[in-house]
């Protein structure tokens, strides 16, 4: 398959189009893996990637209910950072923003990371404390961060209200340059591609419908596109983590699925540079590179798989970007969608091996699934090709709830809504 | 969405705050039976379909009360009051 | 006279002429038009640019689904942009500008993105841009390079950074029918289930009822069916139990039959009244809803089908027939079906010119043929348009015989020279709304069109929505779906006659002619057939994978007329049926919807502000004010050249001197009352309250049940069944809440009641050692000496004649009281408790003195119970009951909770001189730029008038052991670094002698 560059592009240009190929295969499932990922996400892909590329395991299928990419990975914010304050967050997240920084060319896909910036905006000065101790554990943890004056914020944003009238006054802001936005579809699209032409088969309107097993072991799946027999069965299905897993007879399971409504604008010429977020509730926003404002805000706060929300959090979150930005009340909503959260019980992702014999999972994600793709997959195929965590996921297993090693960055507890 | 509150009638989901699984049971009190209490503050059942959860009416009456809600299109099956004592025995 | 105005029809207002500008040109217009129609009548064909080739465009619709004719509204001093011609009322002092284009509109530098043709195709950004693997270009640098140019070029209108200076409003509405759509099926069935007796709301997004009558030409009941239509509103609107919205797109159906809807009460007036709402956001709750949201006429995709003139057929027969417009002086129409027929009929009547007809079916029926007679021309039946001429406008056509059933061109092709082409592809009826609430569209192959689904929530549907098309059937379908809307069965009643069409508007299954050269199917977006076949070819035949890889669909417009053809054309491709590509799930909104709208009440108000009976007190003596939650609560008092640093000092020094004085009433306040109530505070306290004597305070912890520290406050017994419970300020609701959760899930058989008293009690607490000689000369009927009011007892008096409840209690480590009453006697007490300290020259403290006070004393607040703590962690064990169990006793022990390793609470010291700060970091290594591995950081920090020195608490792992050794405060984002003493957090008085003196 041809390399994607601008010299392919003026080749085939010149041919009318008409030599691309299909970006995947859409092969037929076999009746035996070395490893089957059950999910066809932006997590299950970049994991079938990272087994072929890294550990040269490319007898691989990856299984996907509907189309690829038709989960979270295509219904976010886009947003990507590393701009956290516990450790174990920092090194993981870190990891990730390089991946990220290279994945363009790793991929041979343009996923568009563009580092144009987060900036966290503060508006106590106890919020501005919590903010600069985070940036502090980000510096402390080799990861960029500054902290900008409300004045340096109004040169950087200009839009916002940096009034000390405000009815919530910026008190300053914190910035993680580094940090961005990347173009959210083609990172699956990138992945599978990848992953395909290392070997991996990809199967499409695929839904796994059971567990093969041979007592406690996991042996493989029964599927819609019957039986599939693998070594290893590895689950990266986010919202679905719990449907899937009571397939496999787990009745309960630290996650709850919630629902998170995500809305664009109409396009509009360049408006704001960086990605802002509003410390007076829960607010964050870009501009995506069509022109239109991506925002977004807090969950609905009610269990759900329904992939559509409701009208009160519409409110709250369009108010809230009307306070950070009132230009934006003259400007119109497009587009509104929901996604499905994994939400895990202290905000921090599982990634681990078990809870069977034969059983990988990759689950928990929140609201920050996105920019964790490029580790998660890297961190999943390590554990899942050495049977052992790496560093950077170590940390994040199932048992931290029994040992009382919660990874809690917002300090809110077992409520998984409030994470 | 809206919820008919037993005490106030139907009311807009704006007014309702969500408390989660209806479904777990809390160890008794003195337990040190860790397992048990780990069930309980972490697992849940997070089903697709049929969920039993509590909801408080924080805008309006503040009673906790146990729903039955389908989490696939969010219709609301049954609601009564968690405190059994106030709804004749027959809920919760 | 305007050049494309006709002489006389339409339902503009003649006599009244609008004057408007667009690009700064002025022009004239009449009332009742739009800006579309005003531009198209003087003979402005060229109103806006695409997104990606920046191709002239002109309008193409005449409603809400335009995609092309997008423009900038400038009013009130601030830009809106995107805003569809179509959708613009005129009204006089309106002014616009086009969009997307430099330097203007006739001469776009954009326009060069054409010469890109081939190489700019459906998703070419995903294989370049990548740059080189090494050199400064690397890494994401070279694309962000590209990005930038890619930015500017994209986007439509421009948006600037002035506030939005309009009001917005919201509106609940509960009623038994919302009828969404005001056309004839609308109409019908507000008057059948009005005259039921329910309330019902009838909502149309147009100006003015009525819909296809307002510009069919038909009859209804004897009388011109505009006539009709006007008749009808004016009835419906003098019903009690009938609320007529206009101007009102529903364009949300949520859960529960919650339908939103947008009002724009004041954009078509010059100017909005002052005090008005621009707009006004609904939220209607309806038991039933009518569905009669009509049709959306879509295009065939035909080579060169973007220039300006070329537009939908039904659209061209708006502009003639309720306008008064002839978009062009020589129309070709272009059909797969027969309602184009009657444009062509309408132009003809209208004095305009048919130059052809152009059909891709092989025979028409007698009816069109008629039309087609009448319009002086005979149909070219078995023919399509192949191709366009012009550039700025459109100047001819080219048609070749086509074979419907094959797909395929023959013969010559031939040019016909017109400047309008009316096109039409048939009718898709609108079922956004059905979809929205929660099932999947069902397509009709006999129909070519995408059909709603089977209810899932109280809807019923009439008219078009339906796919059934023509008056007759709209009147019988609206009112049938009015009275199943109220649970009564069809009547046999006359309808409103009016004469049978015999049109048929079956489209033929042809959405496409395939050719060489551009066809546009997104004209927004100018996503081209070729694009669809190339998404196709590299494997993006999901319509999700389409729409997302060619973005198809994604413009302003969503899609309404491109959706269709776009998955006909990849169905086509695939070699499959039109259901098997896939149906797209339609989502809110169904058209765009101002954001501050949305915001509504909340746009300027985002939160209440909450304020203690003593703010104005507070704001006259000068106080900063700072955010705490909702509330606002004096930073310092700062005497006049003061800084707040210099203040907080001076406050805290005058605290630990004499006696000082602060407003703590924002704290939590929650009443505990009854039988049980020492009991439930055993149980949610990790120490025991039952054994608390009444007229006695206690200072309790709380955990969560993962066995962390959730809140702490001092809880005073009043009576034997009688608490008052005092929280945090930012946990007053919380902890309400998780008690309320307490009582009605874990343990309903207790018998408590619990109120929250937040906002009844205003207090204030004196603090320092002349705290009690304060009280002396102002407290009355108990008296407050050691033994009356030792340390954590209460009292109740009076201070000039209100009643107070005083309770000896320290969080500075000073003699101190906190004061309550009645929040209405407020700032009587606060004012009356000032002039009792005059003599001691008592010093009103604000939240830095409190924080100073607290820290040299050791006590924590939520920067150290910030939910990642334990009761250990804090150094507050010693709370932990071992007699009982509590909440979060279950699982406070476990492994890593207790864990050696754990940050635990120290106090700091700084040994430079420099001020330490919220959020630095301690290290062991003296390396400013390699500061290594933190240790803990520090939670809050002061200057201490006491010590003389910058201390602070912190969380440092090992906490105790530490104690003693130096270790150094890394600030890397306040640039500051230095050494460090870490020290016992008890810095002032351990032993708290001063506050039980």
């Amino acid at each position: 398959m041809a390399e994607y560059s601008a010299f392919s592009l003026l080749k085939n240009a010149f041919s009318g189009n008409r030599d691309w190929k299909p970006a995947w295969r859409k092969p037929d499932p076999k009746p035996n893996y070395d490893v089957i990922v059950i999910g066809g996400g932006g997590h299950g892909l970049a994991t079938a990637y990272y087994l072929a590329a890294e550990h040269g395991i490319t007898n691989v299928a990856v299984l996907e209910r509907g189309w690829l990419g038709s989960g979270n990975i295509g219904r976010n914010t886009t947003i990507v950072r590393s701009n956290y304050l516990l450790p174990e967050s920092v090194r993981f997240y870190e990891h990730s923003m390089k991946l990220w920084e290279n994945l363009s060319h790793e991929l041979n896909y343009n996923v568009m990371f563009s580092q144009r910036g987060v900036l966290n905006l503060a508006h106590s000065p106890g919020q501005a404390d919590a903010f600069i101790r985070r940036g502090n554990a980000m510096r402390h943890g080799g990861v960029d961060a500054e902290w900008l004056t409300p004045c340096e914020i109004g040169r950087k944003v200009p839009g916002l209200d940096i009034s000390g009238s405000a009815r919530f006054p910026i008190t300053g802001g914190l910035l993680q340059p580094r940090a961005g936005t990347a173009r959210h579809d083609a990172v699956a699209w990138g992945y599978a591609r990848a992953a395909d032409r290392r070997g991996v088969d990809l199967i499409e309107n695929c839904e796994v419908t059971g567990f093969l097993r041979d007592g406690d072991k996991i042996t493989g799946v029964s599927t819609t596109r019957g039986d599939i027999r693998a070594k290893k069965v590895a689950l990266a299905v986010a919202g679905s983590t719990s449907r899937v897993l009571e397939r496999a007879g787990i009745d309960t399971f630290p996650i709850e699925s919630h629902v998170l409504q995500a809305f664009v604008s109409e396009a509009l010429k360049p408006f704001v540079d960086c990605v802002v977020t509003f410390g007076a509730g829960h607010l964050y926003m870009s501009q995506s590179d069509k022109g239109g404002l991506v925002f977004g805000g807090s969950l609905d706060f009610y269990n759900s798989y329904a992939q559509r929300g409701n009208l009160p959090t519409v409110e709250d979150v369009t108010s809230e970007i009307c306070a950070m930005f009132p230009t934006v009340a003259r400007l119109r909503l497009l587009r509104s969608w929901g996604g499905v959260m994994d939400m895990s019980m202290d905000g921090s992702p599982i990634i681990t091996k078990g809870p069977l014999p034969g059983l990988y999972l990759n689950c928990g994600w929140c609201y920050g699934g996105f920019k964790a793709t490029p580790a998660s997959g890297y961190s999943f195929a390590w554990t899942i090709a050495k049977d052992e965590p790496h560093t950077i996921n170590a940390p994040f297993t199932l048992k931290r709830f029994e040992r009382g090693a919660a990874i809690d960055e917002t300090g809110h507890g077992p409520t998984p809504k409030l994470h | 969405m809206l919820i008919d509150c037993p005490h106030c009638g139907a009311r807009d989901l704006s007014e309702f705050s969500y408390q989660g699984d209806a479904t777990r049971t809390r160890p008794d009190p003195a337990s040190t039976d860790t397992k048990a209490w780990i069930d309980y503050v972490y697992n849940r059942p997070n089903p697709a379909g049929k969920h039993r959860e509590y909801w408080q009416h924080a805008g309006g009456c503040r009673a906790h009360l146990v729903i039955e809600r389908d989490t696939l299109n969010h219709e609301i099956r049954s609601v009564a009051l968690a405190r059994r004592d106030y709804n004749g025995g027959d809920a919760a | 006279m305007s050049p494309r105005r006709t002489a006389k029809g339409g339902l503009i207002d003649r006599a009244r002429t609008i004057r408007f500008t667009f690009d700064g040109e002025n022009y004239v217009g009449h009332a009742g038009d739009s800006l579309a129609s005003a531009l198209l009548a003087n003979g402005v064909s060229l109103m806006g640019r695409s997104f990606k080739y920046h191709r002239p465009r002109g309008v193409f619709s005449a409603g809400v689904e335009e995609p092309n004719a997008l423009v900038t509204i400038l009013r009130e001093g601030v830009r809106e942009p995107n805003i569809p011609a179509t959708q613009i009322e005129l009204h006089d002092g309106l002014r616009v500008e086009s969009q997307n284009r430099f330097p203007s509109l006739a001469w776009d530098l954009g326009a060069l993105n054409q010469l890109g043709g081939r190489l700019i195709g459906a998703g070419f950004y995903y294989k370049t841009f990548m740059g080189p693997v090494m050199g400064p270009l690397k890494g994401t640098r070279f694309w962000m390079m590209c990005e930038r140019a890619i930015r500017r070029a994209a986007g439509l209108g421009r948006a600037d950074y002035e506030p939005d200076p309009s009001r917005y409003e919201r509106m609940n509405a509960f009623c038994d029918v919302l009828v969404v759509g005001g056309g004839i099926a609308g109409l019908m069935a507000a008057e059948a289930a009005a005259n039921t007796g329910k309330q019902v709301v009838l909502a149309e997004q147009e100006p003015y009822t009525g819909g296809f009558a307002r510009w069919s030409g038909e009859i209804i009941g004897g009388e011109p069916a505009d006539t009709w239509a006007a008749a009808m509103t004016a009835r419906l609107a003098k019903l009690d139990n009938v609320r007529l919205l206009t101007r009102t797109a529903v364009w949300g159906y949520y859960d529960s039959n919650t339908l939103a809807a947008l009002e724009r009460v004041n954009d078509h007036l010059a100017r909005t009244p002052k005090g008005h709402a621009r707009q006004r956001h609904w939220t209607i709750r309806a038991d039933q809803v009518v569905l009669a949201t009509g049709a959306l006429e879509r295009p065939i995709v035909f080579c060169g089908n973007d220039r300006p003139g070329i537009m939908l057929a039904g659209a061209v027969r708006r502009y003639v027939a309720e306008f008064g417009v002839l978009p062009g002086s020589k129309t070709v129409i272009f059909t797969n079906n027969d309602s184009a027929y009657e444009t062509a009929a309408v132009i003809r009547r209208a004095g305009g010119h048919v130059a052809a007809i152009v059909d891709v079916r092989p025979q028409i029926g007698d009816e069109a043929a008629a039309r087609a007679t009448e319009a002086g021309v005979v149909a070219l039946t078995g023919h399509a348009i192949v191709g366009t001429r012009g550039g700025k406008a459109l100047s001819g056509a080219v048609v070749q015989a086509f074979d419907a059933a094959t797909g395929s061109l023959s013969g010559e092709a031939r040019p016909i020279d017109c400047d309008s082409i009316a096109v039409s592809g048939g009718w898709q009826p609108l079922i956004h709304l059905a979809s929205q609430a929660g099932a999947k569209p069902v397509w009709r192959a006999e129909k070519q069109a995408f059909l709603p689904p089977e209810p899932t929530q109280r809807w019923v549907g009439a008219g078009a929505f339906l796919g059934t098309f023509g008056t007759r059937q709209a009147l019988s379908s609206g009112r049938d779906a009015g009275l199943k809307s109220v649970g009564k069965r069809s009547s046999r009643a006359k309808l409103p006659e009016t004469p049978a069409t015999e049109l048929d508007l079956t489209p033929a299954p042809v959405l496409e002619i395939r050719g060489k050269g551009k066809a546009f199917v997104d004209l927004q977006h100018d996503v081209t057939a070729d694009d669809v076949r190339l998404a196709h070819r590299e494997g993006f035949v999901s319509v999700e994978h389409l729409k997302r890889y060619t973005t198809l669909g994604m413009a302003t417009d969503q899609g309404k007329t491109s959706n269709v053809p776009g998955l006909a054309i990849m169905a086509d491709a695939r070699g499959i049926a039109i259901p098997e590509a896939g149906t797209t799930r339609f989502r809110p909104p169904f058209s765009p919807v101002a954001i501050g709208a949305l915001a509504a009440e909340r746009y300027g108000e985002l939160k209440p502000e909450r304020f203690t009976p003593m703010h104005d007190w507070h704001s006259e003596r000068g106080a900063e004010m700072t955010p705490a939650g909702l509330w606002h609560r004096p930073l310092a008092y700062a005497n006049a050249g003061e800084t707040v640093d210099q203040a907080y000092i001076r406050e805290t020094a005058a605290v630990r001197r004499s006696v000082g004085i602060v407003d703590v009433s924002t704290l939590g306040k929650i009443a505990v009352k009854g039988p049980d109530a020492a009991g439930l505070l055993d149980r949610v306290y990790t120490n025991t309250f039952s054994t608390l004597k009444v007229g006695k305070a206690r200072y309790g912890l709380m955990l969560r049940e993962d066995g962390l520290a959730f809140d702490d406050g001092t809880t005073w017994r009043l009576g034997e069944t009688d608490f008052l419970m005092t929280t945090t300020t930012a946990n007053a609701g919380p902890v309400m809440q998780h008690l309320e959760y307490c009582l009605d899930v874990l343990w309903p058989d207790l018998r408590v009641h619990l109120t929250s008293v937040t906002d009844q009690w205003a207090g204030a607490a004196i603090a320092g050692p002349k705290a009690r000689a304060v009280l002396e000369r102002c407290v009355s009927g108990t008296g407050v000496d050691n033994g009356t009011l030792p340390f954590m007892g209460i009292v109740h008096g009076e201070i000039d004649g209100a009643p107070v409840m005083i309770c000896r209690l320290s969080f500075s480590g000073e003699l101190a009281y906190e004061v309550y009453c009645g929040a209405g006697h407020g700032l009587h007490v606060w004012e009356a408790l000032i002039e009792a300290g005059e003599p001691f020259a008592m010093t009103p403290y604000g939240m830095e003195a409190l924080g100073a006070l607290r820290i040299e004393k050791g006590h924590v607040t939520g920067a150290e119970i910030d939910g990642r703590t334990t009761a250990r962690d804090l150094y507050l064990d010693w709370m932990l009951s071992k007699k009982k169990p509590f909440i979060g006793s279950g699982l406070m022990d476990r492994p890593a909770l207790i864990d050696k390793n754990r940050a635990r609470l120290v106090g700091v010291v700084s040994l430079d001189g420099q001020r330490l700060g919220g959020g630095a970091h301690l290290v062991e290594r003296g390396n400013r730029d390699e500061p290594g591995e933190s240790i803990g950081h520090v939670t809050a920090y002061c200057y201490s008038p006491a010590l003389e020195k910058y201390i602070g608490l912190a969380l440092v792992k090992g906490g105790k052991t530490r104690h003693g050794t130096r270790a150094f405060q890394s600030d890397p984002l306040r640039k500051r670094f230095g050494q460090v003493e870490i020290v016992s957090h008890h810095f002032f008085d351990p032993n708290g002698e001063r506050m039980h003196g």
